[in-house]
Formats: C-alpha cells, sequence, structure tokens
C-alpha cells in the first residue's frame, strides 16, 4: 500500500494498533463498573497538562500523564465517598481541565490552533519517534496490567462489596485503574485524540457484548474489534485525507451498527428456524384441586418430610369442592 | 470452651445520627446456624454489615475467628453472600467467571488460577445445582439461579462462616430448597452460618438459633421462635408468591 512508504504512516500505525489494542482491554473494566464517560473527564484534564508542557517547553506527553493521573486519583477519590456532590465536583474538574488547557497553550503561543486541534482531535503526522516509544512502553504496561490483575479487577469491578470482604486491596486496585485510565488517555492523545479516546475504550466493547456470553469472551473480542478499528483507521485517514481520531471512531460506531444488525438477523432467523423444544419445566401446582387426587405421588423436595405440617382433609370450605388459590 | 466465630460488643451504627443499631451484643460458636431475624428497617442487614466491616461501628467492637476486625486478615475464611448480584452493568459474565471470583480471597491477587481453584469452583457449582449452567451468561438465569452462583461464589473459597443476607428472599422455591441443601451439606462438613432473614421456608430445619432484632435491639436470642398473633392462627395460610407450599407458618411449620 502506497500510503506506508512514508515513516510517519507507519508510526502512525503502530501506534494507532498498540491503543486499539490497549483501550478496549481498560475500557471493558470501566464499562462494567458504569464509569465509561470517565476517560473523557480525564482527556479534559489532560489538556491542562498539555499546556502546561507547552508553557514550560517540556514534553507535553509527560505533563498530559502527570496532570491526568492526578486529577484520575482525585476522580476516584470522589466516586469512592459516593455523595451526589461528587457529581457537581466530577463537572468542574471536566471543565476547567478543558478551559485551563485551552489557556494554557493559547498562552504559550506556540502555533496556534493547528496544535491544539491535533491534541483534541487527533493526527497522523504528530507522532515523533520518541513519542512512539513512550506509547508503546506504556501501552505495553497497562495491557499486560490488564490481563494479569483480570481476576481481581473483574471481581472489584462485578461487586465492590463482596471484592472487600474477600479481603482485596480494593482502593489500590481501584487507584491502579485510575492511573492507567489517566496513562491510556494521554498515550492516547496523539494518535486518536483527547476527545475521542474514550470511544475506543468504550464502543469496541459495547459491539463485543452483543454478542459474547462471558467476561474473557468479551474482553479479547473487545480487543480484537479495536484492533480492527484503529488499523483500518489508519489506512482510511490515510487515503481519504482525514483526521485519525474521528476516522477510527466513526469506524468502530459503524462496526458496532454493523455486529447489531447482524446480530439481529440471526436472532430472527434463529427464531423462524426454531421447533418447538421440550415443555419448559413448570413447577408443581401447589394446591390440591381435587381431595381424591392426593394419593398421587407429591412432586416435591424431599425435605418435605420433616417440614411439612399435616395437610387437613379440607382446610377451609370456601363454598366449592375445587379451591384454585393457585400460586402466581 | 472454643474460640468464638463471631462476636459482637455493644455494636453502635448510625447513618447521619440516625442509629441503626444501639448497642447490640451478639456471639456465635464454631457450628451453630444463627438467624437474625427482624422487620424491614430493623437494623439486621445493618448487623451483619457492620460485622464484615462494610458498614463501620460508631461504638463498640467485632471479632472474627477472636481477632479484632480490624486487625483480622483471613478474609479467605470468610463467604459473603450479599442479597443481590453485582448491578449487571452489560458485561457479560459467565456463572463460572462470577464463582471464580470466590477464589481471589485464597489465593490472593497476583497469583493466576490454577487446577486446585478450578477444582473448587467446580465443585460449588455442583453444590447448588448449577454445574450445567457454567458456561452460561449470568443474566439469562433466573432470580433464583442467580443467588445460588453467589452462594457458589461463596462456597467456592471453602470458608469456615458463611454470612447471608436475605439469601432466599424472592427465591422460586426450587432454588431454595437447592440453597437448603447446599447449606446442609455446609454445616456437615462443620461450617458455621450466620444469615439474615425475612422468612424462614425450608431453612426452618436448619437453624440452630434465631436472633430477633427490633428497632436496632436484640429482642430474642434463643430458639427460633413461635409464630404468634395471625401468624399462629389455626387455618392460617401464609401465602407468599415465592412461598413453598408446604409451610403454613411464617416459620415453615415447625420451629
Amino acid at each position: 500500500m502506497s500510503i506506508f512508504q512514508y515513516d510517519f504512516m507507519i508510526r502512525a500505525l503502530v501506534g494507532a494498533l498498540v491503543i486499539g489494542l490497549t483501550a478496549p482491554a481498560l475500557g471493558i473494566y470501566l464499562v462494567q463498573r458504569r464509569m465509561s464517560l470517565i476517560g473523557d473527564g480525564v482527556g479534559h484534564v489532560a489538556l491542562t497538562g498539555v499546556g502546561v508542557g507547552l508553557l514550560l517547553d517540556q514534553s507535553p506527553v509527560l505533563t498530559a500523564v502527570v496532570v491526568a493521573a492526578v486529577a484520575a486519583v482525585a476522580i476516584e477519590l470522589i466516586r469512592e465517598r459516593g455523595r451526589t456532590s461528587g457529581d457537581v465536583a466530577l463537572a468542574m474538574l471536566f471543565y476547567g481541565g478543558i478551559a485551563g488547557g485551552v489557556m494554557l497553550v493559547g498562552l504559550s503561543g506556540s502555533r496556534s490552533n493547528a496544535n491544539l486541534m491535533a491534541y483534541l482531535f487527533g493526527s497522523l503526522t504528530t507522532t515523533s519517534p520518541q513519542d512512539l516509544v513512550v506509547i508503546v512502553v506504556l501501552a505495553v504496561v497497562v495491557l499486560m496490567t490488564m490481563v494479569a490483575l483480570r481476576p481481581a479487577l473483574f471481581a472489584i469491578c462485578h461487586d465492590e462489596e463482596y471484592a472487600r470482604v474477600s479481603g482485596l486491596p480494593v482502593r489500590a486496585l481501584n487507584l491502579l485503574l485510575a492511573v492507567t485510565t489517566a496513562v491510556t488517555v494521554t498515550i492516547a492523545m496523539r494518535a486518536v485524540g483527547l476527545l475521542l479516546i474514550s470511544a475506543l475504550m468504550v464502543v469496541p466493547v459495547a459491539t463485543a457484548q452483543l454478542f459474547t456470553r462471558g467476561f474473557l469472551g468479551t474482553m479479547l473480542a473487545a480487543m480484537g474489534l479495536g484492533l480492527l478499528a484503529s488499523g483500518s483507521g489508519v489506512w482510511v485517514a490515510g487515503t481519504a485525507n482525514t483526521a485519525l481520531g474521528a476516522t477510527i471512531v466513526i469506524l468502530a460506531i459503524g462496526l458496532f451498527l454493523l455486529v447489531s444488525v447482524a446480530v439481529a438477523v440471526r436472532r430472527a432467523l434463529a427464531r423462524r428456524r426454531a421447533v418447538p423444544g421440550p415443555e419448559p419445566h413448570v413447577e408443581p401446582c401447589d394446591v390440591v384441586l381435587d381431595p381424591a387426587r392426593r394419593t398421587a405421588p407429591y412432586v416435591g423436595p424431599d425435605t418435605a418430610s420433616d417440614t411439612a405440617p399435616p395437610v387437613s382433609p379440607a382446610p377451609v370450605d370456601l363454598g366449592s369442592p375445587h379451591r384454585t388459590a393457585v400460586r402466581r | 470452651m472454643t474460640e468464638p466465630v463471631v462476636t459482637v460488643q455493644h455494636g453502635v451504627v448510625a447513618y447521619d445520627d440516625r442509629p441503626v443499631l444501639r448497642g447490640v451484643s451478639l456471639r456465635v460458636d464454631p457450628g451453630e446456624v444463627v438467624a437474625v431475624l427482624g422487620a424491614n428497617g430493623s437494623g439486621k442487614s445493618t448487623l451483619i454489615r457492620s460485622i464484615l466491616g462494610l458498614v463501620p461501628l460508631a461504638a463498640g467492637a467485632v471479632t472474627l475467628f477472636d481477632t479484632p476486625q480490624r486487625r483480622f486478615r483471613q478474609w479467605h475464611r470468610i463467604g459473603y453472600v450479599p442479597q443481590r448480584i453485582g448491578a449487571g452493568s452489560g458485561v457479560p459474565a459467565t456463572v463460572a467467571e462470577v464463582v471464580a471470583s470466590g477464589r481471589l480471597a485464597r489465593r490472593g491477587v497476583f497469583r493466576p488460577p490454577g487446577r486446585a481453584d478450578r477444582a473448587a469452583v467446580a465443585e460449588a457449582l455442583r453444590s447448588v445445582g448449577l454445574a450445567e449452567r457454567a458456561g452460561d451468561p449470568v443474566a439469562t438465569l433466573s432470580g433464583g439461579q442467580q443467588q445460588r452462583t453467589l452462594i457458589a461464589r461463596a462456597l467456592a473459597g471453602r470458608p469456615d462462616l458463611l454470612v447471608l443476607d436475605e439469601p432466599t428472599a424472592g427465591v422460586d422455591s426450587a432454588s431454595q430448597d437447592a440453597f437448603a441443601e447446599a447449606l446442609r451439606g455446609f454445616v456437615a462438613d462443620g461450617g458455621t452460618v450466620l444469615l439474615v432473614a425475612h422468612e424462614l421456608g425450608p431453612l426452618a430445619g436448619v437453624i440452630t438459633r434465631a436472633v430477633v432484632v427490633h428497632e436496632g435491639k436484640i429482642a430474642h436470642d434463643g430458639a427460633v421462635p413461635e409464630p404468634v398473633g395471625h401468624h399462629a392462627a389455626p387455618g392460617h395460610d401464609h401465602v407468599h408468591p415465592h412461598a413453598p407450599e408446604e409451610s403454613t407458618g411464617m416459620w415453615g411449620g415447625r420451629a
């Protein structure tokens, strides 16, 4: 393919593939605990970090990681307290973050709006070789953590109280999740952009869970879908000259719609083809409708013998021989 | 005297200055099956949540296996069964995956699951009668089967003490019986049980002692109380949509 004759395209491709694999592996935990939008919030705050970096003439990626990690820990601590005011506190953090970022980037006076747009929505050309090294190393760390700690992270996201009674270090694991979210957001900002990275954490997971049965299956499928969307995104963006982050996200959402339709069609076909199966299990009727049939073997729990009180022959005469008080 | 499994001394719990437990003392010894009974809002769930450390005590002390709760670290000795499965988020999880969480207390965070873990999960699923549903998504199970999944999760860790919060609320009778069966097996193997219940149903035969919580205090501690008032009237048919048919009284007939 001709577009990959340029080094920057290769870098963009490698960066996007690594992020496409890592973001859903982390995102599945965020989706599971209903914090799908946390990546978006952290992304807002990370922009302030970019501004700080540009202003101080430091690497924006590095300052963004630090600022985003601090913000993610703050968000987690607010969430942990579980107060309604947490909602407002999050809003403050998000909008304060993006406003601070825009102001600081403006103050730094460096190369104007195009720069800001590249951080917000991603770009093919901004990934330098040094950036790529940082992206790959950090992504591998995040990915390995998410895979290796899957049972524990699954437990705290699925049922936090149970995890606490299991003696798991719940707070440490929550903070780990918060910090890895911050790291993933910031390493992805070069390629996908701060405002769109959250989509790559959430959309492949949403797509995968349309057809999977278990958590591990969903995780693997989401990683595959993330890889597919980001890989094809680089190719389309390079060919059609569109913003990389936007292209990847549109493709990911396109995959979601495609899979939704496919699953719906398959279900409809299965329903049409379905032959009536065996009768569903019906619990035995609890009320004796006809006293003469009481000699029939009682189908029920074997504990009946020691807990069942003797049934009086005619409990209450309701004026009808067939008392039809049936459960449910 | 053997070491107590659980003790609570003058436990006080308040939510935002509203007292829920007002000086509760309780002791559970090995091998006992203790039911904590009480009306809704009596504080019975708060009592066991404070024992587990999920709700902080404002005053008083809790010990678990003769260790003050703050210094207790052997969480694998406790199997907790919450009232409901963690709110389904849409991310599917199989029955086996949920039950496998029960091994973490024993295994720790960093060790990957091994053969012993898989065997324990399979055995726990068998004991609640869900072996053939291991690979199914939890969301496709009935309420009673989901409850049994949570019990299997607790059993998978091979605990010494099971703590259950309203395990039979809204559960179909087939699941209640499977549950009573699993509990009986656990007790026969020397386990201790502390459970919160609104009504006992098929569990009545397993319970060795009942503690009734009323307005944040222990109103009764001893034998399972006889039903009183209209519950005890002859011919009283205490019909619950989920009650097993053999129970004519709130406590399942005989106490």
